[in-house]
């Protein structure tokens, strides 16, 4: 079956929800792409998002894996193309318009008021993320590790979930 | 020669730009490049690099620019590092130059995540794989933690502020509303809250 057209509506949708991060749109992500259109599974969908935090470049290319599951390498192309087309194009508009929008009164009361929003959307995704990815001690213990090493150190986040991903294999790996 | 090229009357015009590059100095094939390369290098997070690109070693817009630039790309959808390329392509080189830049940026980790995709798909079952995934997984989240908690030291102010985070929380996660109707529900409210007349009151307060 011809995945295309809903790879292009699924994806330019959830772009508009990335207010403050990917990891806004997650919750949506899950429900449309695991749930609606079966493209993947719930624990595929949390390994090529935290395998895609060690990718360089925008931390959201993993939507490029999942197009390419549906459909083909075209797949891969349209998905990126519509995840990042209509925010591309949104930030364009206020660029041009910016001079203008600088002085209006209500600019600054918009970029107050979302920044909350963003921040409780970014939280909610990851409580999704954890619903999937923390089970016992083990896990919990990683996730909390990482949490208070970047709050205490400057240590570059792709290389603890580089670490994550060799305590994992000792922890996890069948003996 | 830098100091007499300053005191000569004549290089005028280039002092009113001291630290950026004037609008069209830049070619298009430059901003694709030099976004091609954050975009491959840029690990762990695009905002850092961009600033030691585009501002410390090309100069092409100056500090000042640049966070205003991050302000802005932080209150619109879609990524920061997206946004920011859009941004910064139209100050140098317009419509082109935004193109070229998120073509860059977007380049190296896309194709990498077409091969990692393909990859996984096929030995994605393997015993050791999925071992480590697991780990990965939850470092993710420890991950997006402290990115929460670092954008709420920064830009939360007043518990109002933490009663807007809470409330997009529990609309999504508890009564399992989808993420626009919260987006736009809370959005307003939280926009209301800090609407241009209380705001010019709280600093009259002051």
């Amino acid at each position: 079956m011809n995945q295309i057209p809903a790879l292009v509506r699924v994806f330019a949708y959830l772009s508009l929800l990335t207010v403050g991060g990917g990891m806004a749109a997650f919750p949506e992500m899950k429900i449309l792409t695991v749930d609606v259109h079966k493209w993947l599974t719930f624990p595929q969908l949390i390994h090529l998002y935290s395998v895609g935090q060690m990718a360089p470049g925008p931390n959201m290319m993993m939507i490029v894996s999942i197009g390419e599951w549906a459909g083909g390498f075209l797949g891969g192309v349209v998905t990126l193309l519509a995840f990042f087309g209509p925010t591309a194009v949104l930030a364009f508009v206020v660029a041009r318009l910016w001079k203008r929008l600088e002085k209006w009164p209500w600019r600054t009361s918009i970029q107050q008021g979302l920044a909350p929003v963003s921040i409780g959307l970014l939280l909610a995704g990851c409580f999704t993320m954890a619903k999937g990815a923390i089970f016992g001690v083990e896990t919990a213990t990683i996730a909390v590790g990482v949490l208070l090493i970047l709050l205490q150190y400057k240590v570059n986040p792709a290389l603890l979930v580089l670490g994550g991903a060799i305590v994992g294999t000792f922890s996890f790996m069948p003996r | 020669m830098r100091l007499k090229a300053m005191s000569d009357p004549a290089a005028k015009p280039v002092l009113s730009f001291p630290a950026t590059a004037p609008s069209g100095a830049v070619s298009v094939g430059q901003i694709f490049r030099e976004f091609l390369s954050i975009g491959a290098t840029s690990f762990g997070g695009v905002v850092p690099y961009l600033r030691q690109n585009l501002v410390t070693k090309r100069q092409w817009i100056d500090d000042r620019q640049f966070v205003e630039m991050l302000s802005i790309s932080q209150s619109l959808p879609g990524l920061n590092a997206t946004n920011m390329a859009i941004l910064v392509g139209e100050r140098l080189r317009g419509i082109l130059g935004s193109i070229a830049a998120i073509l860059g940026i977007c380049l190296p980790g896309g194709v990498l995540m077409y091969a990692v995709g393909i990859f996984y798909h096929q030995h994605g079952d393997h015993a050791w794989i999925t071992a480590a995934l697991k780990g990965v997984a939850a470092a993710a989240v420890g991950l997006i933690l402290s990115t929460v908690v670092q954008l709420s030291k920064k830009s939360l102010a007043g518990k109002f502020d933490f009663v807007f985070m809470a409330m997009t929380v529990l609309a999504v996660n508890r009564l399992h509303q989808s993420v626009p109707r919260t987006l736009v529900v809370v959005g307003i409210l939280a926009i209301l809250f800090h609407r241009p007349s209380r705001r010019k009151k709280e600093s009259a307060n002051q």
